[in-house]
């Protein structure tokens, strides 16, 4: 059976399942719940300054029916007394002294640095994170995203913690910014233990009708919010790969975080090489239950595939994300519709009319509604397969026999790339599209029976 | 049986008839309404006989255009709300979503549509307004679907408009036919205030027209005549016993029944004549008015009846036992009926005991009326011959639409007949 317990940078826990920094951290009652409920680390509500917070504090983004697609915040770090805070760190370490209770930090001068740190390694914390990702607020005050969007800033801050700490020390990063991997840099090269990303992504997830104000309102007026929940995912993934890939970043751990809610989101950060991943959103969605289905599915994953531990297969992936210029121009797919599950919505014919190459066309009138693929004209885009209501029913299918690969990097090293106006050798010379004129004749079917 | 006791009041008559499609919440319209897929040249749209743009009026109530939603449905169809009731959507929109060929159930498009038309209603939000008058009257024979669907499109169009109705409330069968459990008739008839209220038409209650000389007044008062009369009462068939003490028609029985609810008489064992939806509603109602037994007889076997099978089961469901292969010869009994006797296709012959006959063996036709008017043609079900395109009869004076054109049909039909007409009278008035 699967061994899921890991050491992240020194940091010993018994799932690489923990709560990020945020509200469900904000208290021992909370983490202790928590760390019965199945979690295997928490990283305490950020320390530090103290701070007031408005009321209205968050606001998401809804999709259809699901809630909370993406959520956003314009919370400050605790606004709770520090005393209060140690006290209870001190309790949860005690009794759960093999969990990774982590303490996550932001302060201005390198005295309170010093300080705080001392603090919270008397409480008894495993870890430290330096919260350089706030996007709201702290920034305004020099803290926060301020500091993660300036490596100087960022270098010289874990400079000073790394001199002071004697725990391992996690630097949280800021996504707003342009390369993460300059943060990552200075992070490093201040000899940062560990890195943990992403911060909450800089928004405004929608206005107020009634009084034309962001989302979340206060008085009727908002600010920039901190984005996050499942749809900073795609962003969260990429700046891991970018860090997992750099030559002198690759070998720090990296700590995952953004939008982590089901076990297939944790073995997609595991591929791209987090090796402990930190949940929020979805904490605050579903409660600290949502885990029994994240370590289910982790372990089910693993015993199928025979990993022992995830460092089996911890950044697996890394090797197949690669540049563009490296894809191979020969590889060739075309969609396919299974006859047998099609429901007969055309969507996948309108996408593709609309929105794609006019390659799906419909039943002649009166011979049903199941459309097909008109293969010449296919590029093999997928958006069909994406649009499609059912699982499985357009494949794209491998047309191609696999014998060549050329890639635009060889194309050009052979001197063999498109480099005029109307070069023939552009991919979409000789591509059928129709007329212009066709537009206007393949109007919407005739609705004046109605 | 006698799974339903005999309603003493209102509120027992209520529960018996509870209704089928009940208003949906906020809650349930937003789920709901998230699973439509938006489908191309979707199919439920093109089996509603209005074409009511149902992807585009099920993602308004999603993104809370609620009103939006229901100028939608009523811009395709001014009977919007009571035919999401009403409408057997199982065989049409509904019938038609594409999530039935993965056996996933379908939209549920009748009740979204009356979550957007009965929030209109009730916060009586005016969405039309009569076109500027253009000078020309029209006629309306019969406040009917038809009658009112036509008298609705020709008030936007400018046209002022007068109905004349043999009864004393509009919508004709959809009052007074439709079974209760589809619909109240406070919600017919609030519907039918609101289009009211909006578009001004005159109805002129209990003016049947039944002379040749008022039919000569109409022609002489009015540029052109529409004709939505319906059909007629339950068709007489000879039977020997017809005329006994309670033996009703199915049509004349409903009525009754959607009049007077819990007062209307029912007898205790209560057989009824028939195959078709009338049969089905009429036999369910008696069910539901507490009859202890209840059957239905029909002449040829159960997958020949002209009833969906939907309504058979409903009506299998409120306690009514099916007697196929039975062809009525005779209604016994002394002054009263006493039973009914039978005979089956082999010869055999039998005796059913009972003390209420429904006959719900068709409708009469309108012969008799039609023949009033010179030069309209009819087919050989005595049904009004019009131009499909513009509703328009033999006679260029007139048009028509619902029953009376197509021999018995849904209200959706009326509806979509009546705006159809409502253009056809335009165009050649033009
Ligand atoms: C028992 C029963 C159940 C039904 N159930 C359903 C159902 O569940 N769903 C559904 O969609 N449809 C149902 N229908 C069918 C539906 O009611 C009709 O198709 C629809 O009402 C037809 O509309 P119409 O306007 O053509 O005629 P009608 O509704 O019949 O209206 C005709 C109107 O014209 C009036 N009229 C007739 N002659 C004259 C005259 N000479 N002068 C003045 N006024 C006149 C009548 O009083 C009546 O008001 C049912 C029908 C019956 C009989
Ligand atoms: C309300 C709220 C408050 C947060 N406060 C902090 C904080 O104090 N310190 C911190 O490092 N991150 C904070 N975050 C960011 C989260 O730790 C995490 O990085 C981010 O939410 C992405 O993860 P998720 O997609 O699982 O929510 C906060 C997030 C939210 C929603
Ligand atoms: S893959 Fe793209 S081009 Fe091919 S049929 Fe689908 S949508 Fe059209
Ligand atoms: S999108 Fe899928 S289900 Fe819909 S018509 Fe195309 S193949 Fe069929
Ligand atoms: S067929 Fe069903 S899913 Fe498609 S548009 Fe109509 S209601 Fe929506």
């Amino acid at each position: 059976m699967a061994d899921l317990s890991i050491n992240f940078a020194g940091i010993k826990a018994p799932n690489p399942f923990w709560l990020a920094s945020a509200p469900p951290t904000n208290s021992g009652y909370q983490i202790m719940k928590a760390y019965e409920a199945g979690w295997g680390g928490a990283v305490w509500k950020t320390l530090g300054m103290p701070t007031i917070n408005v009321s209205s504090r968050y606001g998401a983004t809804n999709y259809r029916d699901t809630r909370m697609a993406g959520f956003s915040n314009i919370e400050l770090i605790s606004d709770r007394p520090l005393e209060d805070n140690l006290r209870e760190m001190r309790e949860v370490t005690k009794r759960f002294p093999n969990h990774a209770t982590i303490a996550s930090l932001m302060v201005d001068t390198r005295q309170e640095w010093n300080d705080i740190i001392k603090m919270v390694e008397d409480a008894g914390a495993a870890g430290i994170e330096l919260n350089f990702g706030c996007p709201h607020g702290m920034c305004e005050r020099g803290m926060g995203s301020a500091v993660g969007q300036d490596p100087v800033v960022l270098k010289t801050i874990v400079e000073w913690v790394m001199d002071a700490a004697s725990i391992p020390v996690i630097t949280k990063l800021s996504p707003n910014i342009s390369h993460i991997t300059d943060p990552g840099m200075a992070a490093v090269e201040a000899k940062t233990d560990a890195i943990s990303l992403i911060n909450t992504v800089k928004s405004i997830v929608g206005i107020d009708l009634d009084t034309y104000a962001p989302y979340p309102v206060v008085d009727g007026k908002g600010t920039n919010g901190g984005y996050c929940g499942p749809a900073v995912k795609p962003i969260a993934l990429h700046m891991l790969k970018e860090l997992k890939q750099h030559p002198q970043i690759k070998d720090t751990p990296v700590s995952g975080i953004g939008g982590i809610e089901t076990w297939r989101d944790v073995v997609e950060y595991i591929l791209l090489g987090a090796t402990s991943v930190q949940v929020c959103t979805a904490a605050m969605h579903y409660g600290f239950g949502i885990v029994r289905e994240m370590e289910a599915g982790l372990r089910k994953f693993m015993d199928e595939r025979g990993y022992q531990t995830i460092y089996d297969f911890a950044g697996k992936a890394l090797p197949n994300v690669t540049e563009w210029k490296h894809l191979n121009l020969e590889y060739s797919v075309k969609a396919k519709i299974n006859e047998d599950k099609c429901v007969g919505c055309d969507l996948c014919y309108i996408a593709c009319d609309d929105g794609a190459h006019q390659a799906i066309a419909l039943p002649q009138e009166g011979q049903g509604r199941i459309p097909s693929i008109i293969e010449e004209n296919c590029v093999g885009c997928n958006l069909c397969s994406l649009v499609c209501p059912v699982e499985g029913c357009i494949t794209m299918e491998r047309k191609d026999d696999g014998s060549k690969h050329r890639t635009w990097d060889e194309r050009t090293q052979a001197d063999n790339i498109p480099n005029t106006w109307n070069d023939d050798r552009a991919g979409g010379k000789g591509h059928y599209v129709p007329e212009p004129a066709l537009a206007l004749e393949n109007k919407r079917k005739d609705r004046s029976k109605w | 049986m006698a799974e339903y006791k005999r309603p003493a009041n209102e509120a027992e008559f209520q529960a018996n008839f509870k209704q089928k499609k009940p208003l949906m919440n906020a809650t349930q319209a937003y789920y709901e309404s998230s699973r439509c897929l938006f489908c191309y040249d979707a199919p439920c749209m093109n089996a509603c006989p209005t074409g009511i743009d149902i992807p585009l009026f099920i993602k308004q109530i999603h993104t809370g255009n609620v009103e939006g939603a229901a100028k939608t449905i009523y811009d395709a169809n001014w009977l919007g709300n009571a035919c999401g009731t009403v409408c057997p959507t199982g065989v049409l929109c509904e019938g038609s979503c594409v999530y039935n060929n993965q056996d996933v159930p379908p939209l549920q498009i009748g009740r979204l549509q009356n979550f957007a038309t009965k929030s209109v209603i009730d916060q009586n939000k005016a969405m039309y307004q009569p076109g500027p008058d253009n000078g020309k009257k029209v006629a309306i024979i019969g406040a009917g679907p038809a009658g009112i669907a036509c008298a609705c499109e020709l008030r936007t169009l400018g046209y002022a408009v007068d109905i004349f109705e043999a009864k004393e409330k509009p919508s004709g069968l959809t009052v007074y036919g439709i079974a209760p459990y589809k619909i109240t008739n406070e919600e017919v008839l609030a519907e039918m205030k609101y289009l009211q209220d909006q578009l001004g038409y005159n109805v002129h209650y209990n003016q049947a027209i039944t002379s040749k000389e008022q039919i000569t007044q109409l022609e002489n008062d009015y540029d052109a005549i529409f004709l939505g009369v319906g059909l007629g009462a339950t068709a007489f068939r000879n039977l020997p016993g017809e005329d006994k003490n309670g033996v009703y028609g199915a049509v004349e029985f409903i009525e009754d029944l959607r009049m007077n609810h819990e007062k209307t008489h029912v007898g205790n064992r209560v057989i009824v004549l028939g195959g078709g939806n009338t049969a089905m509603d009429a036999a369910s109602e008696s069910a539901r008015m507490g009859a202890s037994e209840v059957t239905l007889a029909y002449r040829g076997s159960k997958e020949k009846m002209g009833a969906y099978d939907f309504e058979y089961e409903l009506a299998v469901g409120a306690g009514v036992k099916g007697v196929f292969d039975a062809s009525p010869t005779e209604i016994l009994g002394n002054g009263s009926v006493s039973g009914v006797k039978f005979k089956r296709a082999s010869g055999e012959e039998f005796v059913m005991e009972c003390d209420m006959v429904i006959k719900a063996t068709g409708q009469a036709k309108q012969g008799s009326f039609f023949s009033l008017i010179d030069g309209l043609e009819l087919d050989d079900k005595t049904r009004i011959k019009v131009n499909p395109e513009t509703n328009q009869s033999t006679n260029p004076k007139y048009f028509a639409g619902g029953d009376a054109i197509n021999g018995g049909a849904e209200v959706v039909n009326g509806a979509h007949d009546g705006k159809l007409a409502a253009r056809g009278i335009d165009a050649w008035l033009k």
